[in-house]
């Protein structure tokens, strides 16, 4: 597949779009995609083993070790997971970011010039 | 000045504020009034997209409800937060990619059926018409009390603030609007916070307080943690202690996961990533608006704890005739209530309700001692009691004897996050019906001006007919806010979902899962809150699931019969197969805006 853009009927895209001309291949895209679902599965095992796992299945256990004064598996469900959580995000923005620039597939600087520009009109 | 005039101008303030925004930032355009032009800066829209998400039930009730229920409160903790990293993760960029307006826009295309589009705006304004009712309501109790006007007045008069702003500036004056109202809010809520924490524990940070000594009179260390000393004085009084749970581990998990499912399926919320200029900015964005919600939501189980010792501290045992004032202001709307069972004078506080039927209903009189007397039987409970959960937050400052400028700054901030909730909610129900049901289905061939036009009449009718919800109120504010989510998890989350992450899920399957999804939950919560209350308890429900957390077995039925339904039809045409593979990709989302 050489476009890889999606072009709805009745839908003008600007002729000129840097990414127009950018060929993303197959491979590229399914490397991508890849990399992605692998991050996604390590965030998401952390963000349940908090919540779910810390905060209400292992909390009576977890209630036996004290923590800054609280009981650990009560705090966690009413401040640690949050905290957590939190944190997940931005150490998936930061390392999403990274496979998308070995990729080439990150968003550029053009696309907010352009965008901007369509906003203030 | 008094109480009540610096409440008067705080709030009139306030509303100045509002209003001025919305005046200066009005929307030209169909993209202005759905997406605010597509520019809002990360760190803006994740502002605007905290004080959208934090409703009257995060600022009024969530605290209130933690406070008597202790550790089975973290269920809203955890849910209402821990669904941003779903959305931030799972949904936002890959709608930001896609582009369009609305979230039955995605459901639209994705799964090319007109149908499906339909479906989805059944269950959006479904949800959100559930989710608003909550926040009309808060504005009529935050004006009954410190505005001293009725109910109905209040909810007329937040109806009108909100008309102003959301229909003159759709998405764009909202925006703005919000980022205001993100600001009352949060000092408004900090503020008492740091004042209490400080009194209880000299710490002045909540989140540290709340674990650290309680001092004693003489404003030394006590020895006794703030949760300790809860957990002893509730066990006296006959309550389980706070910090361990009455429900079961599998209604908790239930609950937490149909409220995080809910969270990132919400239309109001889902919408705000729309509105940033690029893929990434969706991502950051939702890491922003995480941050500042986590300010409230870790400060909320602190105050919930705090107020809880305080309100025991006060009350219990003691002549009402020596009731501080708080207690007769809250008693006049109805929140509070006493009855003189053992005929001391004296308030006995203790587990079990009060009354029966468990709502006071007052009679005109007045009893020996000024107290408003009830018609209620007293219960075989020696608990004399009643106090309604919703006005933990609210009185908080009052009990704690803050000063009177704290008391009208708490009275600003609960009305700026109602109102920035029902204008988020508004304007998703009015954008569906002007674009996706108008524009999209009925009427494909009308201009941008009428389109607009459309928008905002479908934003006035949608005010009108919240503010009649807020007057002739469903039950209480953070219950049937939860329901919304369990809603929501179990139709619109799972068909995004599964059209990002599956190529093979077609519009059949997508189709009859949000069917399956969101007749299965309302059915069940019909059942047991409507059709059969008697049966509500855990002895009748489905595999020890309560109503609140269904949503969560809904979306697992939804994702079923998606997938079943979609191997047993054809699988989706080439060009659909293509939109997904484009929306996997972030590169090109400026111009997937252009519409």
């Amino acid at each position: 597949m050489s476009e890889q853009h999606y072009h709805h009927q009745g839908e003008n895209f600007p002729p000129a779009s840097h990414h127009d001309q950018q060929v993303i291949t197959d491979a590229v895209a399914k490397g991508y995609w890849r990399a992605n679902l692998r991050l996604l599965a390590q965030l998401l095992i952390v963000w349940f083993g908090v919540s779910f796992g810390f905060g209400i299945l292992l909390a009576d256990w977890l209630d036996q070790f004290s923590f800054f004064g609280f009981k650990l598996g009560f705090w966690f469900a009413q401040q640690g997971a949050i905290y957590v959580f939190v944190v997940l995000i931005f150490i998936y923005a930061r390392r999403i970011a990274v496979i998308e620039r070995r990729f080439g597939v990150d968003d550029d600087e053009h696309d907010i010039t352009a965008t901007k520009k369509q906003g203030a009109s | 000045m008094t109480t009540q005039m610096l409440t008067y101008l705080f709030v009139g303030l306030s509303f100045a504020l509002y209003i001025g925004i919305a005046v200066w930032s009005r929307a030209g355009s169909t993209k202005d009034f759905y997406v605010a032009g597509g520019g809002v800066h990360p760190v803006v829209n994740g502002m605007a997209t905290a004080a959208d998400w934090m409703s009257a039930a995060s600022f009024i009730s969530m605290a209130g409800i933690i406070s008597f229920v202790g550790f089975d409160g973290s269920v809203y903790l955890l849910g209402w937060t821990g669904g941003y990293v779903l959305l931030a993760l799972l949904l936002a960029p890959y709608l930001r990619k896609f582009g369009r307006f609305t979230v039955p826009d995605f459901i639209g295309e994705r799964y090319y059926s007109k149908t499906a589009r339909i479906v989805a705006v059944v269950c959006l304004i479904f949800v959100s018409f559930t989710y608003v009712a909550g926040q009309m309501r808060g504005v009529g109790i935050v004006f009954s009390r410190f505005l001293e006007v009725e109910v109905n007045t209040g909810v007329v008069i937040g109806m009108a603030v909100v008309f102003m702003y959301a229909v003159l500036g759709g998405m764009k004056g909202i925006t703005y609007t919000q980022v205001a109202q993100y600001c009352v809010l949060i000092f408004a809520y900090m503020v008492p916070a740091i004042f209490i924490s400080l009194m209880i524990t000299g710490n002045p940070i909540p989140q540290l307080g709340f674990g650290a000594e309680v001092l004693d009179a003489e404003g030394l260390g006590s020895g006794v943690s703030v949760l300790e000393k809860l957990d002893g004085v509730l066990m006296d009084l006959g309550f389980g202690a706070y910090t361990q749970g009455s429900k079961s581990t599998i209604d908790m998990f239930a609950i937490t996961a149909a409220l995080m499912f809910g969270t990132a399926g919400l239309p109001h919320v889902l919408v705000r990533f729309f509105t940033v200029p690029k893929v990434s900015d969706a991502r950051l964005s939702a890491g922003y608006a995480l941050v500042f919600i986590a300010v409230l939501y870790t400060t909320a189980p602190a105050v919930a704890a705090f107020a809880r010792l305080n309100l025991v501290d006060t009350v219990q045992d003691t002549a009402y005739a020596d009731a501080p004032a708080w207690f007769g202001n809250w008693e006049k709307t109805g929140l509070i209530a006493w009855q003189d069972k053992n005929n001391d004078g004296v308030m006995q506080y203790s587990a079990g309700a009060a009354l029966s039927p468990p709502k006071p209903i007052f009679s005109d009189q007045k009893g020996l001692h000024g107290e408003r007397l009830l018609k209620n039987e007293p219960s075989a409970s020696a608990n004399e009691v009643y106090i309604d959960r919703d006005i933990m937050v609210l009185a908080n400052p009052e009990i704690a004897n803050l000063p009177g400028w704290v008391i009208a700054l708490v009275a600003a901030g609960g009305v700026a996050a109602a109102l920035s909730t029902a204008a988020g909610l508004l304007l998703v129900i009015s954008s569906s019906i002007s674009h996706d049901l108008l524009k999209q289905t009925l009427m494909p061939n009308i201009s941008d001006k009428q389109e607009l036009l459309f928008a905002r009449i479908a934003a006035a009718v949608a005010v009108c007919v919240a503010g009649l919800f807020g007057i002739y109120p469903p039950a209480f504010v953070a219950q049937v806010v939860a329901f919304a989510f369990g809603l929501a998890a179990a139709s619109l989350f799972p068909a995004i979902l599964l059209g990002i992450f599956s190529k093979r899920v077609n519009k059949e399957g997508a189709i009859s899962g949000m069917l399956v999804g969101l007749m299965f939950t309302f059915g069940y919560i019909a059942y047991f809150k409507f059709y059969a209350p008697e049966l509500n308890n855990s002895g009748y429900w489905l595999l020890g699931i309560s109503p609140e957390g269904i949503g969560f077995l809904g979306m697992l039925m939804n994702i079923g019969a998606a997938f079943v339904v979609s191997m047993m039809t054809a699988p989706p045409p080439s060009d659909v197969q293509n939109l997904v593979d484009d929306i996997r990709i972030p590169t090109g989302a400026g111009i997937a805006h252009e519409h």
